[in-house]
């Protein structure tokens, strides 16, 4: 049997993180990016958001978001590069530079996340 | 007794195939095609989204006055723009999304195959109720 | 109803071009040709040395693909009429993505190779001799496949996947689809022989659900969905094999 690829893994971490980021980016992104800065909805204090986010669900909750959405687009980045732009011969690098930049980016929420205070 | 293949006396013909190569901006020639780029490129907008939430969660642990420049910050026009377009490329991706939701699971039951439309309808409506819920958590003081 | 219509159609003579160039046709416009009418119309009235291929002319034969204004279409599908407002001429092109042997004619032995390589047939395990009857098969078991059976091996869909453009060695979207049609045929027991070759790169992971496949095919085989669908089968069995290693299948 030919050498066990680890497409289905990787693809699998680009579905969930493509569900996830599908139902919950867009009202985070809305609240925190327009309605609170603009105004047009009371931004929560930050003594609420503090003790909110030092709740353990809410550590979880946030770090599984960044994780796989940040794995949702290493993969989908990595195909546009390798399809949209043609350049398979830096094939390599791209896939490196793309979960490459997924890991640390996981590993900078998980940081932040556990040494909250 | 097998026979040997007596070796041909002609040259072949092979006639020669034209090959196109496929342009670089392949994608800029139909506007299927061109959707289906905007629609990869939303995941550099997902990505966006989240370092901005991971812009929150330090600022947070770093105390009041940060957390206070930090919302000026997301005040500045230049990121409100940005947002703003991430927005719109956040929703485009959720839209495409369930909008093929169906066909990637033939979700069957009792032998038959449900109707697309009801499986679209239900991301929709699970994707409101969600974002009403997150909403009532966030909104909050 | 204007008198007749232009075609532009792609010529290409491998012994006289260096490169296919256009040429320009004439042809009457009645309210029931479609452009394989207009070729045939061509063919034996203006320009005998027009090559194409085409069958049955009644769209299950899948021999007359071909690009109609730049979209993979049957030309024996394709009425006229629809065009006959447009400023430009009709234009032509050979099934885009395949090498052309010679005006609209292309070489499809790639399609051929991969179709033969996903094994579209019924694979048992052991025959059932024949005086234990038919296989039987209910209403519901021949749903679950009928779709993907109705393809017409007609590749309009690998001339619309930017990805098989790009990259040749992707296997495509009617290749998966037929392995798809007879994985999930329940007399078929070769689920895990084709997944030798579509589990690989050039296989289903190749394909980034663009799903313009699934727009052209003149049969709604919708092979986009074949193919995601098989995605999630293959990432399933990736990670039953390596939670249960020892062959727990």
């Amino acid at each position: 049997m030919a050498k066990q690829s680890n497409e289905p893994v990787l693809w699998a971490l680009f579905s969930a993180g493509g569900v996830f980021a599908a139902f919950v980016i867009p009202v985070h992104l809305f609240l925190l990016g327009l309605a609170f800065p603009l105004g047009w909805i009371p931004a929560p204090g930050y003594e609420y958001l503090h003790a909110l986010v030092r709740l353990p669900l809410a550590r979880l909750y946030v770090f599984a978001l960044c994780f796989l959405a940040l794995f949702h687009w290493a993969h989908r980045f990595r195909y546009t590069l390798y399809d949209g732009l043609q350049i398979k011969h830096l094939n390599e690098l791209i896939f490196f530079c793309c979960y490459g930049g997924a890991i640390l980016g996981t590993v900078w929420a998980g940081y932040l996340l556990w040494n909250f205070r | 007794m097998t026979e040997t293949r007596q070796p041909a006396r002609y040259t072949e013909y092979h006639p020669r195939w034209y090959r196109s190569r496929v342009s670089t901006w392949w994608w800029l020639a139909r506007w299927p095609y061109l959707k289906f780029i905007l629609r990869e490129i939303s995941s550099v907008f997902v990505a966006w989204f989240v370092v901005v939430l991971l812009l929150q969660i330090r600022a947070l642990s770093r105390g009041s006055e940060a957390y206070a420049a930090f919302e000026r910050w997301l005040q500045n026009p230049l990121i409100v723009l940005l947002n703003l377009i991430t927005l719109f490329f956040v929703v485009f991706h959720a839209v495409t999304w369930f909008n093929v939701a169906p066909r990637a699971m033939a979700v069957r039951f009792r032998g038959k195959r449900v109707p697309d439309l009801w499986i679209v309808g239900a991301n929709y409506a699970a994707w409101a109720a969600v974002s009403l819920v997150l909403a009532w958590f966030l909104v909050r003081s | 109803m204007a008198e007749t219509i232009s075609l532009e159609v792609l010529r290409y003579s491998p012994e006289r071009d260096a490169e296919p160039s256009f040429q320009r046709y004439d042809v009457p416009l009645r309210k029931d040709w479609v452009v394989l009418d207009a070729l045939n119309y061509i063919k034996d009235k203006v320009d005998g040395s027009l090559t194409f291929r085409w069958s049955c002319r009644m769209g299950i034969c899948g021999s007359c693909g071909m690009m109609v204004n730049g979209e993979p279409k049957l030309t024996c599908a394709t009425f006229l009429s629809n065009y006959a407002r447009e400023q430009r001429p009709l234009r032509v092109q050979p099934l885009r993505y395949f090498p052309v042997i010679r005006d609209l004619v292309v070489e499809i032995t790639d399609f051929m190779t991969k179709l033969q390589s996903v094994k579209p047939w019924l694979i048992r395990g052991k025959e059932k001799p024949i005086s234990e009857g038919e296989y039987l098969q209910t209403p519901e078991q021949l749903d679950r496949y009928k779709q993907f059976s109705m393809c017409i091996n007609c590749m309009l869909c690998y001339a619309a996947c930017p990805v098989y453009g790009l990259d040749p060695v992707f296997i495509g979207p009617a290749a998966i689809a037929l392995a798809q049609r007879y994985n999930m045929d329940s007399r078929d027991e070769g689920a895990h022989e084709r997944m030798d070759v579509l589990a690989q790169h050039e296989g289903i992971w190749g394909c980034t659900f663009v799903g313009e496949c699934t727009k052209v095919c003149p049969k709604h085989v919708d092979p986009a969905g074949a193919i995601q669908q098989y995605k999630l089968t293959a990432t399933i069995e990736r990670f039953k094999s390596f939670l249960l290693p020892r062959g727990a299948k």
